[in-house]
């Protein structure tokens, strides 16, 4: 067994930051599991900033370009951790959590007959084995988990772990991707990009949600406007995606995405379980609602009984004005 | 065309959940249990796609005690024909290998080209079992459908990714899980869930499938669960009423926070 091996995705040029988080936190573990900490950029036209991660801490950094790794689909991906995983015996291999990230788990997990911990929230050393805690059950549990047997793998939840610098560098290893027929067999025929400056839920710090109490689909401008001048995602409640007032991909709950970012201000929702099992792990809530027995206020930390009409479009104007 | 639909029977997840502290696993026989909500989406895609006359049997495919055959009737409700059902005491413990394993098996039986699953199951919530039964059976696995399309040999599906929608196509047989875009799963009628106790509901045990211990189960498991910890419930912070300064009040507290 020889060290950790995190994937880094690539997303236009950019490190998703689950994965610097990831690489982060494994920095940490190094010294229990074993090193060397190498990550791997696999990609298509990837720019070269495949060194950077050194100074995450990766000691060093395979990077693997070719069309099909720039598909958003997974299956040439496991080829290539697969081979490298062949070639190295990693004892831990690390993915954060994004939709690409939790197919490549899962099928390399498959692949090489392997234990998956997906959705982990911490990760520590159990003398050298690896231990994940992951949330269960709406957040009413929090389960530890470790592996029988190697490679450990592990999906990491966005927002777990702060990405921090250690300004190390890394050396830059090329390989060539051997990809199978078999998973060149789906294939992308057409790309249609989310609009630019949208931030996706579950990798967002700050999420605005709103709910039924925006009472109609323009509406939502409100908590857009807020949401963009914070940097943030926007929610919404299963009563406002079921009126059609916002899409499904946006819904946070039992039935939609569980979300754990650093900060979540509710708008018009009134915080019922379904909700909140998919919310209560956020760092901070926050709950601007005109009825003052509506369940949020049970478990928001700070909760503001008022019109949101009123409260939202000033909390916007000041967080302006603070940036500019 | 045959379409095999994996379904699940979760436990009421906003319900207390009770976790058996020898053995870490969830008491499965207290409270609501019920088919997974993500799976209806599933459910309603194949019976559709059986309407349309593109399929000719949908069946329910399931790992779970002996008691889900209840939960899983809905989906016989909905118009599926027939479910098989995988239920063995050596299966408790299963991890997703083990799950997939158990589930690649009875779907082979099933001589099913189409495989559809929900996107997460509201109790696991991880969303990595069509992946990973893709693996396992090598078929073609594509992830969090919006749509999906049949012709003739291949299917084409919109998913969704991280960075949008994509149109992608892929070759039969094929495993694919479908997100709660892609259609609004019907309730089932007084005479579908009439129907649907008469339906065949098939037991079956590892050995029926061809597998033992070691495959699945805990003793076949490549993860375990070393504790478990109830951390103390949200409780109310502070509550204020809006004068005026209700968008004050809040961004004071961002500010004290450093959360902007
Ligand atoms: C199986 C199942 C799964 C479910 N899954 C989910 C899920 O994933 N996600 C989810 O969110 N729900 C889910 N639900 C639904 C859930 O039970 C609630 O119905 C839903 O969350 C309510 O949405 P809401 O808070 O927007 O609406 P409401 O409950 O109608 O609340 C609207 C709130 O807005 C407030 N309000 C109105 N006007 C204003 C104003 N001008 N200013 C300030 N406040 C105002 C009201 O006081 C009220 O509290 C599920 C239900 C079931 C049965
Ligand atoms: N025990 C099981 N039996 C049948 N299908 C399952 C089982 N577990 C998961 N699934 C299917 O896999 C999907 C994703 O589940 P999961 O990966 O557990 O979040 C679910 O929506 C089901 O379609």
């Amino acid at each position: 067994m020889a060290g950790i091996l995190v994937v880094a995705e690539n997303s236009g040029g950019n490190f998703r930051r689950v994965s610097l988080e990831t690489l982060s936190k494994a920095r940490e573990l190094k010294d229990s599991l074993g090193g060397p900490l190498t990550a791997l950029v696999a990609g298509s036209g990837i720019s070269g900033n495949a060194g950077d991660l050194g100074a995450y801490g990766a000691e060093k950094v395979f990077v693997a370009d070719n069309e099909a790794l720039g598909t958003g689909l997974a299956a040439p991906h496991v080829d290539v951790i697969a081979k490298l995983q062949g070639e190295n015996d990693f004892s831990a291999i690390l993915v954060g959590g994004t939709a690409l990230g939790r197919d490549i788990a899962a099928a390399l997990a498959a692949r090489l007959g392997a234990g998956l911990n997906s959705d982990s929230i911490d990760l520590s050393a159990n003398g050298s084995a690896l231990r994940a805690r992951r949330p269960a059950f709406g957040g009413q549990n929090l389960v530890d988990a470790e592996w029988n047997g190697g490679p450990q793998i592990a999906l990491v939840r966005p927002n777990s772990f702060a990405a921090s610098e250690s300004g190390g560098s890394a050396e830059v290893v090329t390989v060539t991707p051997e990809i199978s027929d078999a998973a060149l067999a789906a294939k992308v025929t057409a790309r249609k990009p989310a609009e630019a400056g949208k931030i996706g839920l579950e990798e967002a710090s700050i999420i605005v949600s709103g709910g039924r109490g925006l009472g109609a689909p323009e509406n939502f401008a409100t908590v857009e406007a807020l949401a963009s001048a914070l940097g943030a995602a926007v929610g919404a409640s299963r009563a406002a995606v079921d009126a059609g007032w916002y899409p499904h991909p946006n819904q946070v709950g039992q039935t939609g995405k569980t979300v754990s970012p650093n900060l979540y201000i509710a708008c018009g929702i009134s915080g019922a379980v379904q909700h909140k099992v998919g919310m209560q792990t956020s760092d901070v809530i926050i709950a601007i609602n005109k009825d003052e027995d509506a369940p949020i206020f049970q478990f928001a930390d700070l909760g503001v009984v008022g019109d949101l009409f009123d409260i939202v479009p000033k909390l916007t104007d000041l967080v302006k004005s603070r940036q500019g | 065309m045959k379409i095999a639909v994996c379904v699940k029977e979760v436990p009421d997840t906003t319900a207390e959940k009770r976790i058996d502290p020898s053995t870490f696993r969830l008491v499965r026989d207290e409270g609501d249990r019920m088919l997974n909500e993500f799976d209806k989406y599933a459910v309603e895609e194949a019976v559709r796609l059986k309407e349309a006359g593109t399929a000719d049997e949908v069946i329910l495919v399931s790992l779970g005690p002996e008691k889900a055959v209840e939960s899983l009737r809905q989906g016989l409700a909905m118009g599926a024909d027939r479910l098989v059902l995988v239920s063995d005491a050596a299966a408790a413990g299963s991890d997703y290998l083990g799950t997939a394993r158990a589930l690649a098996k009875a779907i082979e039986e099933t001589g099913a080209e189409l495989v559809l699953l929900g996107s997460e199951s509201t109790d696991a919530r991880s969303g990595v079992l069509a992946a990973t039964l893709g693996e396992v059976s090598g078929r073609t696995w594509v992830t969090s459908a919006n749509s999906l399309a049949v012709n003739g040999g291949s299917i084409t599906v919109e998913r969704q990714s991280d960075d949008g929608i994509d149109t992608v196509e892929a070759p039969l047989p094929a495993v694919v899980s479908v997100t709660k875009a892609i259609n609004e799963p019907r309730y089932p009628s007084l005479k579908g869930i009439m129907g649907a106790k008469k339906k065949p509901q098939d037991v079956k045990s590892l050995g029926d499938i061809g597998l033992g211990a070691g495959d699945v189960g805990e003793a076949g498991a490549k993860t375990k669960v070393v504790g478990i910890e109830t951390p103390p419930a949200r409780t109310a912070g502070q509550v204020v009423k809006d004068e005026g300064n209700g968008a004050q009040v809040i961004f004071d507290y961002l500010v004290e926070k450093k959360l902007i």
